[in-house]
């Protein structure tokens, strides 16, 4: 791939620079640690209210960790997006002869690394407010869970994010068109995570078939993603 | 009369007019036969005749979205990208989503009656309805604006991602299941002892149901193709007059 | 006939889906028709 200059462009560089530029946005204008994290953590204490029972509570605390992380994933992806079509910056990219692909690898690390962040102070606010209890081998199932099931959502959150940026109506389309996709995840990490809980008397040798099923989810989107993503930002 | 018919039905010929008509025989008598002839079944009852509706249905939602599949994939695969592709994906896919809806909403007033439940989070079913929203999602993606050719873009490539989530979905709602045993899902057309008028009534409701298919689905891309370039028309129309104006001053 | 309501219903969601689906088409195929030239219409 060659940029306007004629010179070669690498491929781990273009993935650096939009990482790091996501991340820098987000440094700058504070919208996760600000906005989402502040909503993510309300929708924890809405569901206290709602189900209203610790022993109920305890028991789901695993789903609704994962149901908050997917709003979540909404809110972050929509705005992603809205700040890099609102200047044209993914139209200059493409003009600009940049490998597309790499920068949805780029878009999509910086998505999983604020994710991350997210799940880990939900984790750490569902053992508070939920009373959850985590031994040493559900600690390492855990952490096994969230990093495959983060790369997965990061993936298809990229990938449909980059479909409707910059359509009319995208904050209503992009949860109709992601919620389906990301079933299997929200299946499989809140059982993994359920059995890192032991919720329910589950064992944590349970949660490891999950974790193969977040795998795959992962490969196969991001591959398909990486394939796909040009051809949709591509108008 | 011909001239009438000519003009009501502008995306009309003989062959849709042969083929509507047959549908609607094939139709007539698998509702007479479905309701009135064939006997009841021994386990199910009356209940039984729900399934020369329901299961032609179901047999057509999903042969649709493999229709819009392969055509998605022939719109991208194809060099010309010819436009055809996508417009039958798209009214198949259209065609499709309402004998889904059709197909669960006659599979809960069946399973009312034969399980006692309208919903059971069974692997086939959750994984039909997914496929449901997904194909809502895609009908959404179609109605975005732009133009043609990103229209046939988008939806081709979304066509192509529900192709990579279904399986997904459908294998993890199966490990799901299995680690939860639920209340155990009796299968509605294993358990039909069919005699032939059954077996002869439910063929024909297939045979009905692809009719009507191939009926809808020629209207529906035709009248796709008549919106386009109605649109297009439109915006010329709209530059020549802005043209004319800008000449006139 | 036992459980006529659920029965009947099923027969008369299935064919009404597709009457109206059929009627809606065939309104909206009328309608753009007369915008566009007969030459424009390959099938015919």
């Amino acid at each position: 791939m060659k940029n306007i200059s004629g010179t070669k462009v690498a491929k781990g560089k273009v993935v650096s620079a939009v990482l790091l530029k996501d991340l820098r946005i987000e440094l700058r204008s504070r919208v996760v640690t600000n906005q989402v994290l502040p909503f993510a953590g309300l929708v924890m204490v809405m569901f206290a209210f709602a189900l209203d029972n610790d022993d109920v509570l305890e028991r789901v605390a695993a789903g609704l960790i994962w149901l908050a992380t997917l709003f979540s994933l909404f809110m972050i992806v929509q705005r992603s997006f809205a700040i890099d079509t609102a200047d044209g910056a993914l139209d200059s990219l493409r003009v600009a002869g940049i490998d597309l692909a790499a920068v949805f690898f780029g878009k999509a690390i910086a998505l999983a690394l604020k994710l991350i962040a997210l799940e880990v102070v939900l984790i750490c606010g569902a053992v508070l407010l939920y009373r959850v209890d985590l031994s040493a081998n559900g600690l390492v199932l855990l952490v096994t869970c969230v990093l495959c099931a983060t790369s997965g959502l990061a993936f298809v959150g990229t990938l449909y994010g980059g479909l409707t940026a910059g359509a009319k109506g995208r904050e209503t389309l992009l949860p109709l068109l992601l919620l389906p996709v990301v079933a299997p995840v929200l299946i499989a990490a809140t059982r993994a995570t359920e059995a890192a809980f032991g919720s329910g008397g589950a064992q944590t040798s349970e949660g490891w078939a999950w974790i193969g099923l977040l795998t795959v989810f992962a490969a196969v989107f991001g591959v398909g993603g990486s394939l796909a993503f040009g051809s949709l930002i591509d108008e | 009369m011909s001239q009438v018919l000519q003009r009501t039905s502008a995306t009309g010929t003989r062959a849709t007019r042969v083929i509507g008509a047959t549908s609607i025989l094939v139709m007539a008598w698998v509702v007479v036969s479905g309701l009135l002839l064939t006997p009841q079944d021994v386990v199910q009852g009356e209940s039984v005749r729900i399934m020369y509706v329901h299961v032609p249905s179901a047999w057509i939602a999903y042969l649709a979205f493999i229709f819009t599949a392969v055509a998605s994939a022939s719109w991208l695969i194809s060099k010309k990208h010819s436009m055809g592709f996508d417009r039958f994906a798209g009214a198949s896919a259209e065609v499709g989503v309402m004998f889904m809806a059709i197909t669960l909403v006659t599979g809960s007033l069946w399973g009312r009656l034969t399980w006692g439940e309208f919903w059971q989070w069974d692997p086939r079913l959750t994984t039909t309805a997914f496929l449901f929203v997904t194909y809502i999602g895609y009908l959404a993606v179609r109605r975005l604006e732009g133009s043609v050719e990103q229209r046939a873009r988008r939806s081709a490539v979304v066509a192509m991602l529900a192709v990579l989530e279904i399986p997904l979905v459908h294998f993890s709602v199966v490990l799901w299941r299995s680690l939860h045993q639920g209340a155990t899902v009796l299968n509605p057309n294993g358990d039909v002892k069919m005699d032939d008028l059954m077996l002869f009534t439910l063929f024909s409701g297939v045979v009905g149901f692809t009719l009507v298919f191939i009926w809808l689905v020629l209207h529906r891309q035709r009248t796709m193709l008549l919106v386009d370039l109605a649109n297009n028309q439109g915006l010329d129309s709209a530059i020549v007059a802005r043209r004319a104006e800008g000449s006139a001053n | 006939m036992k459980d006529a309501g659920f029965i009947f219903g099923s027969y008369i969601v299935t064919l009404g889906a597709i009457l109206m689906f059929a009627v809606s088409t065939l309104q909206r195929a009328k309608k753009s028709s007369q915008l566009v030239t007969d030459k424009d219409k390959t099938w015919l």
